[in-house]
């Protein structure tokens, strides 16, 4: 799989009302690369996620996935959204079955990818719950076991934790790291958070606002063995913390 | 309960008491007594049915079409924009005032009361649908077609569960116009039902039987809510 984000300008409405929000972006995307886009409210992180969803077009520029053109959403490329997107009326195990049901796949596939998924986000004795008795992070996590039961090349995270108690992000932030290590997904994540993205993405874009443009690339090589290890390591710390002053000078020069 | 049961208590004393000539108010016993007269004579029954049966078919009706339109114009800016503003003047034109052209157009039989009923209520349905169909997260519609749902699925295993309970609920508020629009047709031409009843109980001064009417009407109101708010319970136990 190949994901392909080239020279990507958006542009919402015209003429006088006209809201340049992107400019420009360039990103590549591999099979079982983990990637991240880190921005602050504004910078049009969200957009680009939306452009590669397919839910939004973008004014010029191309975006492929395997060489061939995205011209709208489709279930190889998975999203997860941040809060209220799962099923209200539907179980756990109906939520994550969902996508699959609506692909057509027979209904004994169905049940073992959903009893599958649910297992590999450790929820198997949930599935029978609702929505809304579920906590926050469980949200998620059927969030993700449903975008993954759809077999997507990519998975497209938007601030999946970004409406968590700071407790509970960290243990997803561990247990989405597991699950990539585990299953070797190919995952783009969007977050606010420089420590969320040093901490699991490979890569880390950074983003810049009005219009929204990609400044800086950071490979993160760091040892990732022990995540609440290296969430205190010192170059760790010296890395989020010089990323986070350069976020900060950027949001305070552009705003 | 307690409300009802001390309304009840100082009427029988009103009525015992004398105080107030037995024409205007007849006492509970009496209109018991109407009641089970008319029960008897099998008048009680045929009438309700009568009601009931126009009410459910007019209804119906409206509900079967309200339903797709709703959520067409709540999906479809374009047809949105085509029906709402047709809608809203009809929706203010109230609907007794269309009983002559209705009279002229199917006479006296039963079409013309179905039809108030219809006329009275869709307008209605089909504006809240629509308006319920604008609160569906965009985030469940995208999710779908991020999960590889198409065009139509989205209506069907997305929008429409969705506005289910509001869908249940806005039946169950412009019921209550149906029954008031029967009760009104039946007033100006009909052979036998519950406003009916009081029509010609009015013509033979007969106020205990327009009491029993009344009273006959309020349970029955009263009932349709109630069943609405169980089938609510019933269907989308995720909604409460």
């Amino acid at each position: 799989m190949h994901l392909s984000v080239s020279g990507v300008s958006k542009t919402f409405g015209s003429g006088s009302k006209a809201k340049h929000v992107l400019e420009d972006i360039n990103l590549e995307l591999d099979s079982g690369e983990f990637v991240a886009l880190v921005g602050s409210s504004g910078s049009g992180k969200s957009t680009v996620m939306r452009l590669v969803a397919g839910l939004e077009l973008p004014s010029s520029g191309t975006i492929t996935v395997d060489g061939q053109p995205v011209k709208g959403p489709g279930s190889d490329r998975g999203m997860v959204f941040q809060k209220y997107s799962l099923y209200p009326w539907l179980s756990a195990a109906e939520n994550v079955a969902f996508g699959m049901q609506l692909q057509g796949r027979p209904k004994r596939e169905v049940n073992e990818r959903t009893a599958y998924f649910l297992e590999v986000v450790g929820l198997s004795d949930a599935g029978r719950r609702l929505p809304r008795e579920l906590s926050g992070g469980m949200q998620q996590r059927v969030a993700i076991a449903r975008a993954l039961a759809a077999d997507p090349k990519v998975l497209l995270l938007d601030e999946p934790f970004g409406a968590l108690d700071l407790q509970i992000r960290e243990t997803m932030q561990e247990f989405l790291y597991q699950l990539w290590e585990r299953t070797g997904l190919t995952a783009l994540l969007i977050t606010h958070d420089v420590e969320e993205a040093l901490l699991l993405a490979q890569r880390v874009h950074i983003m810049a606002p009005r219009p929204g443009r990609i400044v800086r690339t950071v490979e993160g090589k760091l040892d990732r063995r022990d995540l609440s290890f290296l969430r205190l390591s010192a170059p760790f710390l010296e890395l989020r913390e010089e990323l986070a002053n350069y976020l900060r000078v950027l949001d305070s020069t552009m705003g | 309960m307690i409300g009802i049961l001390a309304v009840l208590l100082a009427w029988q004393l009103v009525a015992a008491s004398g105080l107030v000539d037995k024409l205007f108010l007849p006492s509970p016993e009496g209109v018991w007594r109407a009641g089970s007269e008319q029960y008897a004579r099998g008048i009680l029954i045929k009438d309700l049915l009568a009601s009931v049966g126009r009410v459910g078919a007019g209804f119906a009706l409206s509900a079967a079409v309200s339903l797709p339109i709703g959520i067409a114009m709540g999906c479809s800016r374009v047809i949105c924009q085509l029906l709402e503003p047709l809608m809203g003047l009809i929706r203010y034109m109230p609907a007794p005032a269309f009983i002559p052209l209705l009279i002229i157009y199917f006479g006296l039989g039963e079409e013309p009361k179905v039809l108030l009923i219809f006329i009275g209520t869709v307008f209605f349905n089909t504006l809240m649908i629509m308006d319920s169909v604008k609160f569906v997260p965009s985030e469940l519609r995208e999710t779908a077609l991020t999960l590889g749902g198409q065009g139509f699925q989205i209506v069907t295993k997305v929008v429409a569960p969705f506005i289910a309970p509001q869908v249940i609920d806005t039946y169950r508020i412009n019921m209550a116009s149906a029954w008031n629009l029967v009760i009104v047709a039946e007033l100006v031409a009909a052979n036998e039902g519950l406003g009916k009843r009081i029509s010609l109980a009015q013509r033979f001064l007969k106020t205990d039987e327009i009491f029993l009417g009344l009273i006959v009407i309020g349970l029955i109101g009263l009932a349709i809510d109630l069943s609405f708010r169980l089938l609510m319970r019933r269907a989308c136990p995720w909604a409460n």
